[in-house]
């Protein structure tokens, strides 16, 4: 049974790694959860609490020198130096932007597993600590925004006048932008968006914003392979900022959200787009740990600028909701550990020929194994090409359309034959032929015209009248013979279980159906 | 007396005839369906009273007569019983197999016809006994493929045996070689009628009959009880041509060709060829590579299910076999009932392959009280699948595989499907994470708005029942 450690956080961080709807996850996977005391305090989850769900609480030392170790942040070199030879730590790593902290971590047989570099593909989702943190980040940027706005969010009409709604632009309709845009349009803002990616529109519109295009003309439209936004190209980006400078004189309100993974935040919003904003309007700069998408935001901290404009820079967006961020982090956790925990036996295993065990893990025994190779999501459009020549791919499901001239043939040797039957066949036949052939083509014409529903009904009822063959065996049992007696008596016997069988559980069948208003 | 008896029955035919087809048309709508039973009912009186007066009147006094007729009152009577009991007592999700047992006595009784007609000499002499030789062989052959493909299929669709398609060396030929072997037999009975000929083709006819419906799997189902429904028409039409009966041809065509109808209906709505499903099933081609379809999905509790369907507004149901088999349809039925009291949209949205035969589904819902107005089919549901709030999938697997719609190398490929993957949400009702029947991995599961419940449908059913009556 390996020992899963959950440490406390670094002051100032208000999320824990897992909460006490967590811990029992973790014990069912076969693991031996110990709590550091105090570690939920931040996220109102009482160490109580942690030892009611299943979990030791210890000191600290105990917690950090767990075999694996799961935390929010990445470790200070200190609190590397505390972690047990050959242990494992799982937390936001940011390796693309930290190599020092991977190279730190690349010693005594340690291994490091990224949550936040778990490729954006379906499966993955539900571990992706980045989306499920943003999507509360957007959330709570909307909060923010609001508590500073000196107006209400919705229009209002009242007996002591007409408010108008506010306007909220959202720059990114990533997953922190679209909480962002339902957060405030459910507080009945209107809400704009813009966004490098098209495919997202239907997106921003299905959560009640309107999507703002940026018409390049010229230009291929931007589809991203990797499920993130790329960086774009110079026309583009003109057209862009000359947006922004429109948005930016009418809204009440900007939510920036635009990251680059691995690079700068672009810059979107200028200081002249900022001095064209009315007194009191809010900025909420998401991007601003990363170098800000507005000219004069500053991480961490609320700026007001000489007209009057409030510029939110929080990094700590999530931590503000820390019992949900909590939450959220720690099932990703715990769906990562189910992922790299199959024998649900408490022992951890990695798995370099699965894709996204082998992304997530930076460092391994000690070696450096970051960045892995590259992954493609499925979602561009550009694999629809082959699917739209769906061909014999595989030969039992192509099927060869007759050629008009083939078709014709057939049917002219079937005439044909037909013909040669009737006008040589002796007295009965050409007759029978006649009626069979036009009894086909009325049986076709009636039964094409039958409701989809009714194809059961149709069935018995059929089935039923094929019973009709019971006149046959009829003409046949009063010959005189005995044997040919028998057989036509048990002929008759089952085609009348067909008969009346048939026609009563059709009769019972229809009784069922109804329409909704008789009910 | 004869004469005049022969007469009225040819009339009383003709009107049969008509009584059919009338009946049949009416079966194309919810509105007439009713009337059109009524009118097959009168047709099959009028055709039976006036086949027992004509025989009677025919052999009247003759004492094999006598014996005949008991023995005709005795079966009519005796079967007539057996054949309403059934009717009532059989369960909605039972049908299928209760019509392909009903389609095998079709069979069976132009078996006997034939047998009779070869045993029984009618004095024909010249080219006339040639073919009446000839109409006894393929009598008795459609009938006897009838039989015994019949009788497989029941005990498929029972679960007596298992619906995994039979694969016998080189079965393709083995069908070929029947029917040549039957061309063969025939030629040589028609210039020599001998007794063990017709013994052997029998004999290979049921073989065959046997063969045809193993080697087809369980989800190829309604396309082989439309196809035996159909056959079960040929052999009565077969009948009518050896018993000189225009009424046996008229309804065995009628029937021949509804059932070949509705065959094409159910190949079209799997993108396959009527050849390729008597040729087999999905499950040749060896699966390919499960590991790039495989992948992380979701699960979903009852209490989570019941909260997003509290606060939907449209929802859409697309029930499978699966349904039938948990016997979910009335815990389904008071579901939309309840969330329809909240006044959310609920619809049925039925795929033409959907369940073991031909609009299997609509019977059960049609049973479990839930009006036909909001049971849709697939075209009329298809597009409107992208404004739907939740999609509940119960029990269905291949009909809802977005492979279909998307990766061309899918060995459904082209088949059309309903797209519940366009909903905002899909709540796939599953026992575990098995390929359905076409043996293909469902891409919809790892879908970032898909969520599993697994157990058993109607269990699933009845929790979110509790839990949505709880809020």
């Amino acid at each position: 049974m390996t020992r899963i450690g959950i440490v406390a956080e670094a002051p100032g961080e208000t999320r824990v790694a897992a909460t006490p709807t967590t811990v029992p996850k973790l014990i069912a996977l076969g693991y031996d959860v110990v709590v550091e005391a105090g570690a939920g305090a931040a996220s109102s989850f009482p160490d109580a609490a942690f030892a009611q769900a299943g979990a030791t609480v210890v000191d600290g030392a105990v917690a950090w020198a767990s075999p694996i170790v799961l935390k929010v942040n990445a470790p200070t070199p200190a609190e590397i130096d505390r972690l047990a030879d050959g242990a494992t730590i799982v937390a936001t790593l940011s390796p693309a932007l930290r190599p020092d902290l991977v190279e730190a971590l690349a010693t005594r047989g340690i291994t490091a597993v990224a949550l936040d570099a778990v490729p954006r593909i379906s499966r993955a989702q539900s571990m992706d600590v980045l989306s499920s943190m943003a999507n509360i980040a957007g959330y709570r940027a909307v909060v923010e925004a609001a508590h500073e706005f000196g107006r209400f969010f919705t229009g209002q009409v009242t007996a002591a006048g007409k408010v108008p709604p506010a306007k909220v632009l959202v720059a990114g309709a990533g997953v922190a932008g679209l909480a962002a845009i339902g957060a405030a349009s459910s507080l009945g803002a209107i809400v704009r968006a813009t966004d490098p990616r098209p495919e997202v529109a239907d997106q921003v519109a299905s959560i009640g914003g309107q999507y703002l295009e940026v018409v390049v003309p010229e230009e291929e439209k931007q589809v991203s392979s990797d499920g993130y936004a790329k960086a774009t190209s110079e026309a583009y980006d003109r057209r862009a900022a000359e947006i922004y400078s429109e948005q930016a004189a009418d809204v009440d309100i900007i939510i920036t959200t635009a990251l680059i993974p691995g690079r700068p935040a672009p810059r979107l919003i200028t200081a002249a787009d900022v001095a064209s904003m009315r007194s009191g309007s809010v900025i909420v700069d998401m991007a601003a740990g990363q170098g800000g998408n507005v000219e004069g935001s500053v991480a961490g901290e609320k700026v007001v600028t000489g007209n009057g404009v409030m510029i939110l820079g929080y990094t700590d967006l999530p931590g503000r909701l820390p019992q949900q961020a909590s939450q959220l982090f720690a099932t990703n956790l715990v769906n990562l550990l189910k992922l790299l925990t199959p024998g649900k036996d408490g022992e951890l295993t990695i798995d370099f020929d699965d894709v996204v065990q082998r992304t997530v893990t930076v460092v391994q025994d000690g070696a450096v194994t970051w960045p892995p190779p590259p992954v493609q999501v499925s979602a561009a459009p550009a694999a629809k090409a082959p699917a739209a020549s769906t061909g014999s791919a595989t030969g039992s499901t192509a099927r060869k359309p007759m050629s008009a001239g083939a078709r014709t043939g057939l049917i002219a040797v079937g005439i044909a034959a037909l013909f040669a039957v009737c006008a040589f066949a002796p007295p009965p036949l050409p007759q029978h032929f006649l009626v069979l052939t036009l009894a086909i083509v009325v049986g076709f014409y009636v039964i094409g015209h039958v409701a989809h529903a009714l194809h059961t009904p149709l069935m018995s009822v059929t089935n039923a009248i094929s019973g009709i063959i019971v006149v046959g065996a009829m003409v046949q049992i009063t010959v005189p013979d005995l044997t040919v007696q028998i057989l036509a008596a048990v002929a008759v016997l089952v085609a009348s279980i067909n008969i009346f069988g048939g026609f009563a559980v059709t009769r019972r069948m229809l009784a069922m159906f109804q329409k909704g208003e008789t009910r | 007396m004869t004469a005049v008896a022969g007469q009225v029955a040819a009339a009383a035919y003709i009107v049969a005839a008509l009584l059919f087809i009338l009946s049949l048309a009416g079966l194309s709508k919810h509105e007439t369906s009713r009337r059109g039973v009524a009118f097959g009912i009168v047709g099959m009186a009028i055709a039976l009273v006036a086949t027992v007066w004509v025989t009677a009147a025919g052999a009247w006094g003759d004492p094999a007569a006598t014996t005949g007729l008991i023995l005709l009152v005795a079966a009519v009577l005796v079967g007539g019983a057996i054949g309403l009991w059934r009717a009532r007592v059989v369960e909605m999700t039972g049908m299928p197999e209760l019509i392909a047992l009903l389609h095998s006595f079709v069979g069976l009784a132009a078996v006997l016809v034939g047998w009779n007609g070869a045993l029984y000499d009618a004095g024909l002499t010249g080219a006339l006994a040639d073919i009446h030789h000839a109409e006894v062989f393929i009598g008795v052959f459609i009938g006897g493929v009838t039989f015994t493909g019949s009788i497989v299929a029941f005990l498929k669709l029972s679960a007596r045996i298992s619906s995994k398609p039979l694969m016998l060396p080189g079965k393709n030929a083995l069908n070929v070689g029947a029917l040549l072997a039957f061309l063969v037999l025939t030629v040589w009975y028609v210039i020599t009628p001998e007794l063990w000929l017709l013994v052997l083709v029998t004999l290979l006819a049921l073989a065959l009959g046997w063969h045809l419906v193993a080697s087809i799997g369980g989800g190829d189902m309604p396309v082989v009880v439309s196809m035996l429904n159909s056959y079960s028409g040929w052999a009565a039409a077969a009948a009518g041509f050896l018993l000189d009966n225009d009424l046996l041809i008229v309804t065995g065509a009628l029937v021949g060709s509804s059932g070949a109808y509705l065959s094409y209906i159910m190949c079209k709505a799997m993108n396959r060829s009527f050849l390729s499903v008597i040729a087999g099933g999905f499950g040749i081609e060896a699966p390919k590579g499960g590991d790039e379809q495989e992948g992380e999905h979701r699960e979903i509790d009852a209490e989570a299910a019941a909260d997003l369907l509290a606060n939907a507004s449209t929802v859409v149901i697309t029930p499978g076999y699966g349904m039938a088999v948990a016997q979910a349809q009335h815990g389904v039925a008071d579901l939309v009932q309840k969330l329809r009291e909240r006044g959310i949209d609920v619809r049925f949205g039925i795929h033409p392959v959907a369940g073991r035969l031909p609009g299997h589904m609509n019977v059960l819902l049609a049973e479990a009280k839930v009006p036909y107005d909001i049971v849709l089919e697939m075209d009329e549901i298809n597009d409107d699948l992208s404004g739907v709030d939740v999609v509940l999938v119960i029990g269905a697997n291949d009909t809802v595989n977005p492979a279909a719609a998307e990766d061309p190398t899918s060995p459904i490929a082209g088949m059309p499907v309903l797209r519940v993957w366009e909903a905002d949400n899909v709540i796939v009702f599953k026992r575990s994470m098995a390929s359905g029947y076409a043996g293909v991995q469902n891409p919809l599961f790892y879908r970032d708005n898909a969520q599993m419940l697994f157990g058993d449908a109607k269990e699933k059913v009845d929790e979110i029942l509790f839990q949505l009556s709880r809020s």
